[in-house]
């Protein structure tokens, strides 16, 4: 589900990670300790980074080494018989091995991109395409082979493995490279005054460098990790596919039930009424004191028809929401309520018809969730336009435990944003309180000048 | 008793007007926008302003701000507000317009015609109108927190009535009890809920939308 991305620990001076210094020792002194630990904390994890390389290196020369084998067994058939035998079933090895090799390195690729977001500052979002079936629907073989093959994505993972098994490691490498380099110049026993000066300078030069250094990894594995374009696009428009369908589902779903409503109910009151008034009209001479019922009879039919015309409009567009926006919409919304809602606004126009209506439904399904769930006393509404986006803020004071994963209301408020490229963040722990934000990019158009 | 009446639906013109002047009422002007409203009670102040909330140009609250603005040109204009609808929200604007001669009613009230008189005529006298369906909404928001569990069921019943702006007489009429037992259920309401008693009906409805509203 779209979550607004964490700005996942990206900090590459780690001076304000650490803990504070110790009290017996003197201020500069600990302060220096703690950039020191910091620091190598930081060459520590670039040679994690190489090891992930390497792994990945690893990985490929395998089945490198499965192709090799055959091609030299199969030089030598001339030779023996066995031999052929011998490659083709080394081949065939290697073939079986492709596939779980391609997802090893995919597996490589991804735990880079996410290091690289932890460690290097550098966050790389992934260029994958969703699989073609449906979410915990069980694939054959082929389907997942022919998926993985033709994404451009597993083929740019396979370069990234090899370019950074060979060459890419070295700067993540640098900053540990360089302090062993000059400890080891200070250190060895023929070194001579100059070198160790060379040797403290490498080392403090290696340490201080080091977060630049990984973020230099960090931007070259980016350069190569990162979504193309290309990517980028194919993933759009899955999206924008999606959301059209469930849009398009959502909203014949929706005329269906209009109808339903409409033939059960007014019109089948209509129905009604004209036959009463037609029983009237035959009664009027023979028996006026039971035409006159029956008049009352149909009088009160039309009412309870309008009541019902009423509530379905209510359900079509609410028409305080046309009259006057989303904020008197969502105000008449809270007082109907028998919560506690308090909202607050800041929108000075008004966003397009179709938003402002997922809007209000969303806040309206968001407010039925919490009266019906959170046992909340009370609740705030925030409106908010900032940046050429919706903000709507809804938190209460209830229970807390909210699951988008498990509630379909939840998921029903997130189908509705969708195709306007609305997200919701659900923040619920257990105890309370939730807090839902809902974000819709859109224009605002200037307030309607009153004519009065 | 004279009354101005602002309709954009030419039938529901004529069937209000002649309706109206079935029951003895006086049809200075009938009108369909806002602004030929502002004029004819500006020109000459009518008893009581029917107005219905959608009118032109933008067929949205025209009807409401209209009803706002003439009783700021003629301060204490009594104003009847006709709707397909009702909002609280539109309520509370137009009792926030000045003590009295409010009305707020659901166009499907026009049907018994007796009713309706009655109310146009209370509203012209300075008293007030609320469409049952809001004052049920009033009621259910306040269920919710217990404030109104000490009343009895016919105490609740006589509190939604006399919250639509009705007077002990109309209340004895419709529930068939005596007006002393009115007396006697507002009495114990305004104890239970705190309120300040009040011959004044106005005052009365004012302080019981008040405190449903808070």
């Amino acid at each position: 589900m779209p979550v607004p991305k964490q700005p996942g620990g990206a900090d590459p001076s780690p001076e304000s990670a650490e803990d504070p210094p110790s009290p017996d020792l003197p201020v500069p002194l600990a302060a220096f300790l703690n950039w020191m630990r910091g620091r190598l904390a930081v060459a520590g994890r670039g040679l994690l980074l190489w090891g992930l390389a390497l792994a990945g290196l690893a990985l490929l020369l395998a089945l490198l080494a499965a192709f090799t084998a055959s091609a030299l067994l199969m030089v030598k058939t001339s030779d023996r018989y066995a031999h052929l035998v011998g490659a083709v079933l080394v081949l065939v090895a290697g073939l079986a091995l492709s596939p779980l090799v391609l997802l090893g390195t995919r597996q490589v690729a991804r735990l880079t991109r996410r290091l690289s977001g932890q460690w290097c500052a550098v966050p790389i979002a992934d260029p994958y395409l969703p699989a073609p079936w449906a979410d915990g629907a069980k694939a054959g073989l082929r389907r997942r082979l022919g998926w993985l093959l033709t994404d451009q994505a597993t083929w740019r993972d396979l370069l990234w493995v090899t370019v950074d098994g060979c060459v890419g490691w070295i700067l993540a490498i640098a900053p540990a490279a360089l302090t062993v380099l000059g400890v080891f110049a200070v250190l060895a026993p023929y070194s001579s005054g100059f070198i160790r000066l060379f040797g403290v300078a490498i080392a403090a030069f290696g340490l201080w460098a080091s977060p630049w250094l990984l973020r230099g990894y960090g931007v070259f594995a980016r350069s190569m990790l990162a979504p193309t374009r290309r990517a980028a696009l194919a993933l759009r428009v899955r999206e924008l596919a999606e959301t059209r369908t469930e849009a398009l589902d959502t909203s014949a779903a929706e005329i269906r039930r209009i109808e339903r409503d409409l033939h059960d109910g007014a019109q089948a009151r209509l129905v009604a009424m004209g036959m009463t008034l037609d029983a009237a009209g035959q009664l009027v001479d023979s028996n006026p004191e039971a035409a006159r019922a029956l008049l009352f009879e149909a009088r009160d039919a039309s009412v309870k028809a309008l009541a019902e015309l009423r509530a379905l409009v209510r359900g079509i567009h609410p028409p305080v929401l046309a009259d006057r926006g989303l904020a008197d919409a969502i105000r008449a919304l809270a007082l109907d309520s028998p919560m506690r809602i308090h909202l607050e606004s800041d929108l000075r126009g008004r966003p397009p018809a179709p938003i402002e209506s997922a809007a209000y439904f969303a806040v309206s399904e968001l407010l039925a969730n919490v009266s019906k769930h959170a046992q909340a006393r009370q609740t705030w509404i925030d409106l908010r336009y900032t940046d050429g986006t919706l903000r709507i803020g809804v938190t209460d004071n209830g229970h807390g435990g909210a699951d988008p994963a498990r509630g379909s209301g939840l998921r029903g408020v997130e189908r509705r944003l969708a195709p306007f490229d609305g997200v919701l963040a659900v923040s619920s722990p257990p105890g309370g309180p939730t807090a839902v934000t809902m974000e819709i990019p859109c224009e605002l158009s200037s307030p309607k000048t009153s004519s009065c | 008793m004279r009354v101005v009446i602002a309709e954009d639906i030419f039938l529901l013109r004529d069937g209000l007007t002649r309706m109206l002047q079935a029951h003895g009422l006086d049809i200075v002007a009938a009108v369909d926008n806002g602004d030929d409203l502002l004029a004819a009670v500006a020109a000459d102040p009518p008893d009581v302003a029917i107005v219905d909330v959608r009118l032109p140009p933008t067929f949205t609250d025209e009807g409401i701000r209209a009803a706002l603005a003439a009783r700021r040109k003629v301060p204490g204009l009594p104003v009847l507000v006709l709707s397909q609808y009702v909002e609280q929200l539109y309520a509370r604007e137009l009792l926030a317009s000045g003590t009295g001669g409010i009305g707020y009613l659901l166009k499907d009230r026009v049907f018994d015609s007796a009713q309706f008189v009655d109310a146009v005529r209370r509203v012209a006298a300075g008293g007030t109108a609320i469409d049952p369906e809001v004052i049920a909404r009033l009621l259910a928001r306040n269920t919710g927190d217990g404030s109104l569990a000490a009343l009895s069921p016919r105490e609740r019943e006589v509190l939604a009535l006399m919250a639509e702006g009705r007077s002990n007489a109309a209340i004895a009429q419709r529930l068939v009890i005596t007006e002393r037992a009115v007396a006697k259920h507002t009495a114990s309401i305004f104890l239970k809920l705190d309120l300040q008693p009040s011959d004044d009906d106005n005052r009365r409805v004012l302080a019981v939308l008040a405190y449903l509203g808070s």
